[in-house]
């Protein structure tokens, strides 16, 4: 491994793990409404965006009125997101005059932007609108994954014994406080880098070989900044990270990395500072961290050692470069791509579809897992959910009622965390099953062999998971996808998270039981094992038969150097 | 239910003011003040005329005497034929490790080196060379990539291997804050360069 991969490695783990501190303790203190160095200049246009609602800052909502208003709130911008990209061409800032969008990929692109999906069905380059772009998209990526930040929150609040908050007040707060704030550092940090932002029109250049080639342009850097920062992962162009107007060098590589996992990271420290168990945090850090490097090692080792096939035509070096940048490097690529299928980002910095079965296989366990870390705020709701299913286990085998945090676990909690358990494997398969029996479904396969099985399964796991990112060679483009996906994205996001506000309403109406001796820590290292043994085997009883077929298969013909046509 | 319908159109209204319009031109305008170069695509002129964005590939395949880029799979937004470099489609090949197409198509681009390049051999060759990128638009390629075609250069411009070499070791990209990422070659740039060494009264910024 060269020093460069391990700087890459270094400053992007060490840079996650120095701020998540600091970062959960400002969040603290803003969603606690204590003073904060921002307050002079931001709380006057906050006070106005709450007068305009007449909502105040101590007021509070049930978990039914706070999921309504997440879901209302949610449908209002899909609605809106359809209109405008309907009628595209009647709007402002479409200097490359691009026609309005067709029904089903407008139904398509804003059920995957309102989800925080940014699933993408088409090309940002040619497709899209300047005013498309940040007047609608760009809006998404941080009022989205603002919202999911929010029901984080209140779940959070809740286990914690508080009541739940307002869903306008926080919506808008993480808003103000933490997205606008570090979008603009960011923004400004990639200009610098080589990223553009302009609203000027796309570049026409006379080359040196005597040809034309048009180069797009944009309010580039800001999309860069609220694209990592909100774990959207949708691309300006289609190649989104891997292109160099996305991504022009080494440097912005690695701060779209840790912009990735900033808040998400940090809302693991936030969860111990609400519950004062800042222990738990880090023993459910170190889980999340375990699985994190599990996924770095099954991508990157594997891509540098190459592909057994190729490397027998006898060419100088062996690491595998299809659908790689060379200013990136495999240290670069690899960290990239595991924070993206952590985090559920979903941006890339590399194709997914030529990528070799193992790291093929980390993919889908980020996807599968979804709480390696994940989005901020759903990412820790997906770890509780493993969490209370482990101690539910663990209460089983030795015959005592399960408690967390002091509130025992019962019938109700456990139905509906199985529930949201439930749901996504449900959608994969079912919607994969779908696929593969349907003309419809198998027309979008690109390449043959198990490794177009896989193609399918991505797209729907990539879905459910709110993830977005795609093998690249799916036609997703096809209206059996744009429906099918678009559907599975929108049940993923609002079933499980409902089911999770329920869990934390119920935990906190419940009465407090004293700790004993006989209660079961949750911070040790002993926990640590259990519910990452649990995670793994809960998933593998899911999973394993269907990876079996896909990139296990495939990995095995590979060494067997077998090729298909 | 009617009252959260109210309050959730007027918070998409004044957010919108802020984040989709507030933010955009912030942005913009921030950067035009800041890193006007930067932020309007690093353009490269050639004697005062638009050649290159620096952080974009493009497609030398076609000319023998320049150096050549990295494969590329976009294709043409009409026809959907091949159409490498085409910025306005940028993309992968998305070939599996499994498709027969990648072995050959890897093979095709090993022959057409072979037989361009004077005393070239197969296992001189990276393979990043020969595979294509995941943008289609890689401006680099790695520092052996540029000196193997250094024989070719040297047969079709008629100046001498030994000064190309010079040429390409001038242009290398080190990796960045010395640390991050690999060195590299710019092929855009070392060719503009390599026009420059042609045309010594080109100007070039």
């Amino acid at each position: 491994m060269s020093v460069s991969t391990l700087a890459t490695w270094a400053v992007v783990i060490g840079g996650l793990l120095l701020l998540c501190k600091p970062m959960g303790m400002y969040l603290y203190r803003v969603f606690t409404f204590q003073p904060t160095l921002l307050d002079r200049p931001l709380r006057p246009v906050e006070n106005l965006i709450f007068r305009f609602l007449h909502v105040s800052r101590d007021t509070t909502m049930n978990a039914v009125e706070y999921g309504l208003a997440f879901v209302m709130t949610n449908m209002v911008w899909g609605i809106m997101a359809y209109v405008l990209l309907r009628f595209q061409g009647l709007l402002p800032f479409n200097p490359e005059h691009f026609h309005d969008l067709s029904a089903g990929l407008s139904f398509n692109t804003a059920a995957s932007f309102v989800t925080n999906t940014n699933w993408q069905a088409y090309s940002g380059e040619n497709t899209m609108s300047y005013f498309s772009q940040f007047g609608v998209l760009q809006f998404l990526q941080f009022v989205t994954p603002a919202s999911g930040a929010a029901v984080g929150l209140a779940f959070i609040r809740g286990l914690s014994g508080r009541k739940l908050g307002n869903f306008f007040v926080d919506l808008t707060l993480v808003l103000t406080r933490v997205l606008l704030p570090l979008a603009v550092i960011f923004g400004l940090i990639f200009i610098a880098l080589g990223v553009p932002d302009t609203l000027a029109p796309y570049l026409h250049l006379h080359t040196l070989a005597g040809q034309t080639q048009v180069v797009p342009r944009g309010p580039i850097a800001g999309w860069e900044a609220i694209e990592h920062l909100g774990q959207n992962g949708g691309g300006f162009t289609n190649a989104n990270s891997a292109s160099p107007l996305e991504n022009p060098s080494a440097l912005t590589n690695i701060l779209q990395s840790i912009a990735m996992g900033l808040v998400p990271v940090s809302f693991f420290y936030l969860f111990g500072l609400f519950t004062g168990k800042k222990r738990l945090a880090w023993t459910l850090i170190a889980v999340a961290g375990t699985l994190y490097l599990t996924m770095l090692a099954m991508i990157y080792f594997p891509e540098v050692a190459g592909n057994p096939i190729v490397n027998a035509v006898g060419l100088h070096g062996h690491a595998n470069m299809v659908g790689k940048e060379i200013r990136l490097g495999m240290g670069g690529t690899s960290i990239f791509e595991t924070s993206t299928m952590a985090f559920t980002t979903g941006s890339v910095a590399a194709a997914q579809d030529s990528f070799l079965p193992i790291p093929g296989l980390a993919f889908f366990l980020g996807m599968f897992l979804n709480m390696v870390f994940g989005g901020k705020g759903v990412g820790l709701l997906n770890m509780l959910m493993f969490v209370i299913l482990t101690i539910f286990l663990m209460g089983l085998m030795v015959g005592r009622t399960p408690e967390f945090l002091g509130k025992k676990i019962e019938a109700k909690e456990v139905s509906l965390t199985a529930l949201a358990f439930l749901l996504h494997p449900l959608l994969i398969l079912v919607g994969s099953a779908l696929a593969v029996a349907t003309p419809a479904g198998m027309a979008g396969v690109f390449n043959p062999g198990p490794h177009g099985l896989s193609e399918i399964l991505y797209g729907f796991t990539s879905g459910a998971a709110n993830n977005g990112s795609a093998m690249g060679g799916l036609a997703a483009s096809l209206p059996f996808y744009e429906v099918s996906i678009g559907t599975v994205v929108i049940i993923a996001r609002y079933a499980s998270i409902m089911a999770m506000l329920l869990v934390g309403e119920s935990l906190l109406y419940k009465k407090a039981v004293p700790q004993t001796s006989g209660t079961m820590r949750t911070d040790t290292p002993l926990f640590w094992g259990i519910l990452l043994g649990s995670i793994v085997i809960l998933n593998a009883l899911t999973f394993f038969p269907v990876m079996a077929l896909g990139p296990i298969a495939e990995h095995y013909l590979l060494l067997a150097h077998h090729l298909f046509a | 239910m009617l009252l959260t319908l109210r309050r959730a159109v007027i918070a998409t209204a004044l957010l919108w003011l802020i984040l989709g319009l507030g933010f955009t031109f912030l942005m913009v305008g921030l950067g035009q003040l800041f890193f006007p170069s930067q932020a309007n695509g690093s353009v490269v002129t050639l004697n005062g005329q638009a050649v290159a964005d620096r952080h974009v590939g493009q497609y030398f395949g076609q000319s023998l005497q320049y150096f050549w880029g990295r494969p590329s799979a976009t294709v043409s937004l009409t026809t959907g034929k091949p159409e490498p470099y085409n910025a306005l489609n940028s993309g992968p090949s998305n070939l599996g490790p499994t498709n027969e197409t990648l072995i050959k198509d890897i093979q095709s681009r090993v022959h057409v080196y072979l037989q361009t390049t004077p005393g070239l051999k197969a296992s001189q060759i990276p393979l990043s060379l020969v595979e294509s990128s995941g943008s289609g638009l890689d401006p680099d390629i790695s520092v052996q990539s540029a000196l193997i075609q250094v024989p070719r250069v040297a047969k079709y411009t008629g100046l001498s291997s030994a000064e190309l070499r010079h040429l390409v070791r001038s242009e290398v990209l080190p990796p960045a804050l010395g640390i991050f990422g690999v060195s590299r070659i710019n092929v855009v740039l070392l060719n503009l360069a390599l026009y420059q060494r042609i045309h010594p009264q080109a100007k070039i910024h």
